[in-house]
Formats: C-alpha cells, sequence, structure tokens
C-alpha cells in the first residue's frame, strides 16, 4: 500500500532545482508529486515519480545524495472539508504526520495528499479503517 | 606473543629507575660529545650531573627540526664516523635534510625494539612478510626489514610502488603480512578490486601500517576490504625510525618501548605537560642511541597519554593513534583546537569517514568556526526534523569535544575539494 517516494538534499544555491529535474526528464522518468522543504542552508526535495529504481541511479550518478521513504498516497474528496476529515482522522488516532504535500494531477473527482507519518502500519489500518483509499504505486504512475 | 618480557612487562618503579639511569647517561654523553648540546647546557647553566629526577629534564632546552637541519649532516653525532656503520636521512619538503647516524648497537637495539611491534601485532617465525616501506635513505623499509628478520619472519623487500607487481607477489609468494603506510593499503585494495582479485583469496592476516596519521573508520575499512587485522605502530626518523611506540594485540593504543625513548606530552603553546589524557605534542628524548642521541626532540606530532594499564600485560605506557600534527592546531576563542578532534566527533555520529572543512571567521572582533560537513546517504534523511535533530547532535557533541561553539553546514556530496595526503582542512579567514 506504501508509495515509495524519493528525497534528494540541495544546498541552497540557485539553480539546484532545475539540475536536478533536469536530470530526471534526461533520464526519461516522469515527476508525479513533488515538494521542497527549506532552511537557510539546505532543502529537501521529495519526488513522487514513475520509474523509482532509474530516477535514484541517474540522481546518484550526478552526484546527489538520495534517500527512498515509503509514503501513504491518501485520496481527498474534492469538497468542502474533505482534507479536514482526513486530518481528523490521523489526529484521533494519534498518529505523527511528519509532512503532507499535495499530488499534482486528480484522482477522478479525488484530489490526492501525499502523507509521510512516523507510524506507517498503524497510518495505514486507520485511515483504511476510516474508509479512506490509499492508492498503491501503480495507481499513482497512472494518474 | 612478547619478545623481550623482561622489559615489555618490567614493574613501573624498575622502568623509572633504569630512564633515570640511562637519562643520566645520555646526557653527560651529550654533554661531552655533542658541542651544540653542551653549549645549549652552558648557555641555561645547567649542570648534568645535578639531574636526579626524570622531572629535571624539564630544565632542558628542546631540540627542533631546525637545528638537526643546522648541524647538517654530522654536526650532532656523538661517535667518530669510524664507529657509525649505517645512516639515513630524511629530505623534508622544505629546505636542507638531516641526517641520523646508527652505531652498530643502535642497529641491533633498533631490530629488536622492530621485532618487539611485529610480535605485539602477531607476526611469527612463520610469517611472510611483504615490506612495501621504501627502502634507501628513509628508515621505513630498512628497520621493518632488520626486525623481522632479527624475529626470524620471512621479508619479501619489495620496497614501494609498482602496485600490480606487489599484488602479483603478494599472491605468489603467499604473503601474509604487509607493510606499508595506511593509504597505500587502501591503494592495493583498489588496484586488487580493479584486477578481480578477490583479497580474501589472498594468504594476507595482518598489516603493519605506521608513516601517517589514520582513522579508526580507515582500521575498519581495511580490516574489511583485506580481510587482514590492521595494526599500528609510531616512531620518527631523528630518534630512529619505526619502532618507538606500537600497538599490542589489544589494538587500544601503542605502548612507547620507555626503556629507550623518554617520552613527555607537551601542550604545543605554552610546552607545559598537559593533564593526563589530554592531547598534546611528544617530546622525545633518546635513552640508548649511541650515535645520535636526541635531548626532547619537538616531534610535532600530538597524541594522547591512556594512564591505564593494557590487559595485554606489558607495562610500558601507552599513547593514543597520532592524532594530527601540531602545526595543524588552530586557536578559537582562546582554546586550542586540532583538526583531528572533529574529524573523530564526525566519525562518531557518521560512522563514515567524514569530508570536511573549518572556516574561521572573525565577526565583531570574536572568532567563528564553522564546520562544513558533506552530507552523505547515512546522514541524509527525507524528514526536516530528523535532519535538524543530527545536525544539532553533531554541533553538541563538537561543542562539547571541542570547549568551543561551532556552526555546523551541510553542503552537497562531493562538493568539498579532495586533497591528497596531509593537505589542511581548515580555511583560517581571521587578519591577524
Ligand atoms: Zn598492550
Amino acid at each position: 500500500m506504501p508509495v515509495e517516494q524519493l528525497a534528494v538534499f540541495l544546498e541552497n544555491k540557485s539553480g539546484r532545482l532545475a539540475e536536478i529535474t533536469k536530470v530526471i526528464a534526461d533520464s526519461g522518468v516522469n515527476i508525479r508529486a513533488m515538494s521542497v522543504a527549506d532552511t537557510a542552508d539546505y532543502g529537501i526535495l521529495r519526488l513522487i515519480v514513475d520509474q523509482v529504481a532509474t530516477a535514484r541511479a541517474a540522481l546518484k550518478e550526478n552526484g546527489f545524495t538520495v534517500s527512498a521513504a515509503d509514503v501513504l498516497a491518501v485520496e481527498v474528496p474534492d469538497r468542502v472539508g474533505g482534507l479536514a476529515r482526513i486530518l481528523k482522522i490521523i489526529e484521533e488516532a494519534g498518529l505523527n504526520v511528519e509532512y503532507m504535500y499535495a499530488f499534482v494531477n486528480k484522482s477522478g473527482d479525488s484530489a490526492v495528499m501525499i502523507f509521510r507519518f512516523e507510524q506507517m502500519e498503524a497510518a495505514i489500518a486507520a485511515l483504511q479503517k476510516a474508509g479512506c483509499h490509499l492508492l498503491s504505486g501503480d495507481e499513482v504512475c497512472g494518474m | 606473543m612478547y619478545w623481550q618480557k623482561d622489559f615489555e612487562c618490567m614493574p613501573e618503579a624498575d622502568i623509572r629507575a633504569l630512564q633515570l639511569n640511562r637519562l643520566q647517561k645520555t646526557l653527560e654523553r651529550v654533554a661531552t660529545h655533542v658541542p651544540f648540546y653542551r653549549n645549549a647546557f652552558t648557555a641555561g647553566k645547567i649542570d648534568v650531573k645535578a639531574v636526579k629526577s626524570l622531572d629535571d629534564i624539564r630544565r632542558f632546552p628542546f631540540t627542533c627540526k631546525q637545528d638537526l637541519r643546522n648541524n647538517y649532516p654530522y654536526g650532532l653525532f656523538a661517535v667518530p664516523l669510524r664507529e657509525v656503520v649505517r645512516v639515513h636521512s630524511s629530505s623534508g619538503t622544505t629546505g636542507i635534510a638531516t641526517v641520523v647516524g646508527y652505531t652498530r648497537n643502535d642497529i641491533v637495539t633498533w631490530s629488536d625494539l622492530v621485532a618487539r611491534l611485529l610480535c605485539g601485532a602477531g607476526v611469527t617465525a612463520d610469517d611472510m612478510v611483504q615490506i612495501a616501506f621504501g627502502y634507501g635513505l628513509f628508515t621505513g623499509g630498512f628497520g621493518l626489514h632488520y626486525g623481522c628478520e632479527r624475529l626470524g619472519a620471512s621479508v619479501i623487500p619489495i620496497s614501494s610502488g609498482n602496485t600490480r607487481r606487489q599484488i602479483q607477489i603478494m599472491q605468489d609468494f603467499k604473503t601474509t603480512a604487509l607493510v606499508c603506510t595506511p593509504s597505500y593499503a587502501l591503494k592495493l585494495a583498489d588496484v586488487m578490486m580493479d584486477m578481480g582479485i578477490n583479497p580474501n583469496g589472498l594468504s594476507l592476516r595482518v598489516g603493519l601500517f605506521g608513516g601517517e596519521p589514520w582513522s579508526e573508520a580507515m582500521r575498519q575499512e581495511l580490516n574489511q576490504r583485506l580481510g587482514i587485522r590492521a595494526t599500528d605502530n609510531y616512531g620518527l626518523s631523528e630518534v630512529m625510525g619505526p619502532g618507538v611506540a606500537w600497538e599490542c594485540e589489544e589494538c587500544n593504543g601503542q605502548h612507547i618501548n620507555e626503556d629507550h625513548f623518554l617520552v613527555e606530552l607537551l601542550h604545543p603553546e605554552t610546552l607545559q605537560p598537559v593533564a593526563p589524557g589530554e592531547i598534546g605534542e611528544l617530546v622525545i628524548t633518546t635513552l640508548t642511541r649511541e650515535a645520535f642521541p636526541v635531548i626532547r626532540y619537538r616531534s610535532r606530532d600530538l597524541a594522547r597519554l591512556l594512564p591505564e594499564p593494557c590487559s595485554c600485560g606489558r607495562t610500558f605506557r601507552r599513547i593514543t593513534r597520532l592524532l594530527g600534527r601540531s602545526d595543524d592546531m588552530l586557536i578559537i576563542k582562546g582554546v586550542n583546537v586540532f583538526p583531528t578532534q572533529i574529524e573523530s566527533t564526525l566519525f562518531a555520529v557518521d560512522g563514515t569517514e567524514p569530508h570536511y572543512r573549518l572556516i574561521v571567521d572573525r565577526e565583531n572582533n570574536e572568532d567563528k568556526l564553522t564546520v562544513m560537513v558533506e552530507v552523505n546517504e547515512s546522514i541524509f534523511s527525507d524528514s526536516m526534523k530528523t535532519q535538524k535533530a543530527l545536525i544539532d547532535t553533531i554541533k553538541e557533541r563538537l561543542a562539547s569535544d571541542l570547549g568551543v561553539g561551532v556552526t555546523v553546514k551541510l553542503v552537497e556530496e562531493k562538493t568539498l575539494e579532495r586533497f591528497d595526503g596531509k593537505a589542511s582542512v581548515v580555511i583560517d579567514n581571521r587578519k591577524f
């Protein structure tokens, strides 16, 4: 059920983000979602791509430091209060969200949010119990 | 396994008594036979006959590399040249070379001291020892060679260079022990990989490495990649060559051959003894050298004294591995900082050989130390919380180990320039 996400370390130097996206594009991989968390000195770029292994190899070959982690892609009904409901489920289950970001494309009529939890198994159980749809890696790539 | 158990396991009080006796003789001999020392002692109004304890050594002046150069080539020899059977010389990257001499007895002593280090590393008469140190004016090759023969091990005197041939011979001659610098051992491992040779298929089992400072991380890497037990030994040509201090089978600090050397650990600036366990410069007085005795030689090498007894049973005190050179010392807000301290702290956090750079600035009349550390997969996290926590850990550990606050900056992998050998990792922007 979890989706594999890549994270890349980048110094806050102009043009680094563009270089990363170019490396990925040149390897024939599509970026499905991305987010950057940054401090004054450095940033962490998180990516959902359609070919994880290829992208990872291309980035490493170009000298980037890459790590992979499991995240959940959660379908969020595209109506008022849709996200609020999911956050409430998470809160009531006592789960800690490390970070979250939105998917660019939609899954049918729904938006998709990426969540990174500290306790992955508990998060899957709680979300599924509440009837949320978690997208598989294949579904994410097909969007 | 001991080589000279009577000395190596001598009771502490007996060692000190022997040291004092030999120190008194050495001082009298240099005062008689070496004008440089005689003049220095006279100028300092020091009477060698008044030396009654080992602490009295502190009244004597230091000998520096420059003193050796000033007396090039034979000015500091304490015997006539006809009694000298060997000379060695260190070129030195700057200026004039230094020359040291050995009598027949000096060579015998040296061979015994190297045999001790070989025994400590577990080498026996059954071993086939490949000596990949340079033979020649450098003391490394011949020092180990004579020690091996004294012990009865078989020597392959291949000398340095020609890496592929080294590996071929290692394979064909079934080398069991390798003598070289640790960085050359890593190169051998790399070239073996290129040649498609699996080190586990070789007979190699022990490495005797010295000649340059190296880290625990490097030891682990060498152990793993070459399938050996890598051991450390210390020496310098100005006092003899290899065999001044060496690791026993515990691989936890190097025993000083205290019956032949009096070693002080001094603060490089104040030149006062450091507290036990603190980093200090090794200042060495030879106790038995005939041709070339030296008094309080400033090695510029840094180490710590390990005051606890060693479980191997030897009573000679131990020093840590070399922690760097006193020339590299930085003074930050009045605190002495050595780059190697930073290296070992980073290694403790990171678990890999760290790539780092130190930047010193002065802002508003206050020193500011920034440590730039290259990120790598083992310390990179997709979580900002984890990443910040790691940087904070590095910062706190450095601050507590160094005694001075630092700023830590993570930078991308392979962006800090790589240097060959002992290049400085410090960028000091302060203007004095
Ligand atoms: Zn020991």
